[in-house]
């Protein structure tokens, strides 16, 4: 991975460094073994500093490219790394498949479980295929349609969010979007499973809301949760796309600013240089996670399930005492 | 808010170059220029009297256009605020005003081109309204029902958490009184300056439309010019039943966000109510004179149900 490696602009000192290291190390190769190793060691051990201290104050625009790193782990991995004999299942029974969601039965730590998720996709083909993980009306139907299967046979939920958005298309309007991602976001609200969803990327709004109306919702140290994107925001508030970093600190967007809102219940931490700079470590701790949180919803019945989700979301906001406080702390 | 566009249809009142000055305006300002300021907003000062056709650019009388229920003679359905709303839906005009419930201002201390405080404070000040959305109690052509109305002309109608609790409230109402709930959608979307707190709107408002559900209580969405945004991805597409009134603009997307992401032209009469009705999303298209009949016709049957499970209708 390390050749086709694509830095962000925050890490262009990491990558400077790192390309002294291949600098050093092609030398050595015709210097005879071991020439650089002192050197080599030191720099390491200089981009390891470098990435912990960009890693550890990524302002919120920083995080936003963080969490739509195209190396950081995506749906696809999530599910091969964690979900045993996963049976993808496929298509809405009204319309067509989208891949842009995509679902299906697997086990998962030992568990039962029907698992959905956005899937932006990791190279052009891909990401064409899946849509840039931006979901049709029917992605979100499917969804429905999985989360009905999981009721009926009483399997948990586990979904893992990852999208610019829903899709902003002539067809997608014209099958009903938001009828589909309302339906979507109900079918979670009232679901008789339990359900974990973990924003693991980008949660871009409505299209993101639709997989994210869990028991519990999750949310990668560096991912993001947004009413819409900061680009977006800024263009209509700031009539110019430039502001979006300013855009991206107002609109509190990062999983530091929402657990303070209630809005996620949890925060997994992730490997000092993100998601995608040691996949395999960031994948097992969101598992962990999410086994943690499902194993504490099992006992529950399909009621005391939809009451927990009702007065989970309720309560978001009604605390004014502790929004003032939170206001006041960030100013 | 995200996807507000189309702000042509919002009723207009002319400037007064093309009416004559009120006389009366100079003595009246001298005595008690308090008084003169609520003389001046009342409806029928000469500023007033005429207002602009939308699309034609023509004068409209503007106690005709009242009369019209501020339909011009076009058919466009103009937008209309909260009292007129109400005052057309009710028996009467007459109703309850249920105050929505207060909420912390500007939870996150946002700041854009200005800050939000000073956006709501101006938007209070020009609408008189805490925020975008009312309730009512009333009945509609006798049948007793909560009506709760989105304006537009607040901040895009936009889907905060002042919208959000306001919708829960009416809902909330419903089930408490036995009523059903008829919703008035108008919105961009959501506020983006209440950042993912507007977003968690979309589902606190779609839990609380399963109160209305359990308690077998028939839930109308009237779709109105424009519904976009996270609420038409929420409460506006949730309803037992959803009417539409005419040519308004309803979709997810904005128009200029899909033109955009497919740089084509959209189609004429795109993600307008008559195009909803032929794509399965809408029931019906009423004007709105016809709204309290049909509306009423609707809430009938769906509520004798009620009655019927309860054994307590008579057949004869």
């Amino acid at each position: 991975m390390s050749a086709a490696r694509q830095y962000l602009e925050f890490e262009r000192p990491i990558a400077e460094v790192e390309a002294k290291i291949e600098e050093l190390s092609r030398l050595s190769e015709s210097a005879g073994p071991g020439a650089f190793d002192a050197e080599i060691a030191s720099l390491r051990g200089k981009v390891e500093q470098l990435r912990r201290e960009a890693y550890a104050h990524l302002d919120p625009w920083q995080k936003t490219q963080v969490a739509r790193h195209p190396e950081r782990p995506h749906f696809v991995d999530y599910v091969a790394e964690l979900v045993e004999d996963f049976v993808e299942l496929r298509g809405d029974r009204k319309f067509a498949d989208d891949a842009s969601i995509i679902g299906g039965l697997g086990r998962f730590r030992g568990l039962p479980v029907v698992v959905i998720g956005h899937e932006k996709g990791h190279d052009t083909t891909t990401r064409l295929q899946h849509n840039f993980g931006m979901g049709r009306p029917e992605g979100y139907r499917k969804a429905v349609r999985l989360m009905d299967l999981a009721e009926q046979f009483a399997i948990p939920v586990v979904t893992f969010v990852d999208t610019a958005g829903a899709y902003p298309g002539v067809g997608a309007e014209e099958r009903g979007q938001g009828e589909a991602i309302a339906r979507s976001t109900e079918r979670g609200l009232t679901l008789g499973s339990p359900m974990v969803a973990t924003i693991t990327g980008e949660g871009g709004s409505g299209g993101a809301l639709a997989l994210a109306a869990a028991n519990k919702v999750l949310i990668l140290e560096h991912s993001i949760y947004s009413v819409i994107s900061p680009e977006a925001g800024s263009s209509i508030l700031f009539r110019d796309r430039a502001q979006a970093p300013h855009m991206a600190a107002a609109m509190k967007i990062t999983a530091q600013d929402l657990i303070g809102f209630g809005i996620v219940d949890r925060i997994v931490p992730e490997p000092p240089g993100g998601a995608h700079s040691d996949r395999a470590a960031a994948i097992a701790a969101v598992g962990d996670a999410v086994e943690e949180e499902l194993r504490a919803l099992l006992p529950l019945t399909p009621d005391e399930l939809r009451r927990q989700r009702a007065e989970r979301f309720y309560a978001i906001g009604r605390s004014g005492a502790a929004l003032a406080q939170l206001k006041k702390a960030k100013r | 808010m995200a996807a507000a566009e189309d702000l042509s249809g919002k009723p207009q009142p002319v400037s007064a170059e093309r009416t004559p000055k009120p006389k009366s305006s100079g003595w009246l300002a001298r005595i008690a220029p308090g008084v003169r300021n609520l003389v001046a907003r009342r409806a029928d000062t000469p500023e007033n009297l005429w207002v602009k056709d939308p699309d034609t650019g023509d004068m409209i009388y503007r106690p005709d256009l009242e009369a019209a229920l501020w339909v011009t003679p076009a058919g466009r359905h103009m937008r209309i605020g909260t009292e007129l709303r109400f005052r057309y839906t009710f028996d009467g005009g007459q109703f309850e005003a249920i105050k929505p419930p207060a909420v912390v201002d500007d939870p996150l201390g946002f700041v854009d081109q200005k800050p939000y405080t000073e956006r709501l404070a101006a938007s209070r000040k020009a609408n008189g309204s805490q925020d975008a959305v009312a309730i009512g109690y009333g009945r509609i052509r006798d049948i007793p029902a909560v009506v709760f109305v989105q304006d537009f002309a607040f901040m895009g109608g936009s889907l905060g958490m002042a919208a959000g609790e306001g919708f829960i409230c009416a809902a909330e109402t419903a089930v408490k009184r036995g009523a059903p709930l008829v919703a008035f959608t108008a919105a961009g979307g959501a506020r983006m300056q209440e950042g993912a707190l507007s977003l968690m709107q979309m589902a606190r408002t779609t839990l609380a439309i399963q109160d209305l559900k359990r308690a077998r209580l028939p839930y109308i969405v009237v779709l109105t010019d424009p519904t976009t945004g996270g609420v038409t991805a929420s409460y506006a597409m949730l309803g037992d039943v959803h009417l539409a009134e005419p040519g308004a603009l309803i979709g997810f997307a904005g128009p200029r966000v899909i033109e955009q992401t497919i740089r084509e032209t959209l189609p004429p009469g795109f993600q307008r109510s008559e195009y909803l009705l032929e794509k399965g999303m809408v029931d019906r298209v009423v004007p709105r004179p016809e709204l309290p009949e049909t509306l009423s016709q609707i809430l009938g049957v769906l509520m004798m149900g009620r009655e019927l499970q309860r054994g307590r209708l008579q057949t004869a």
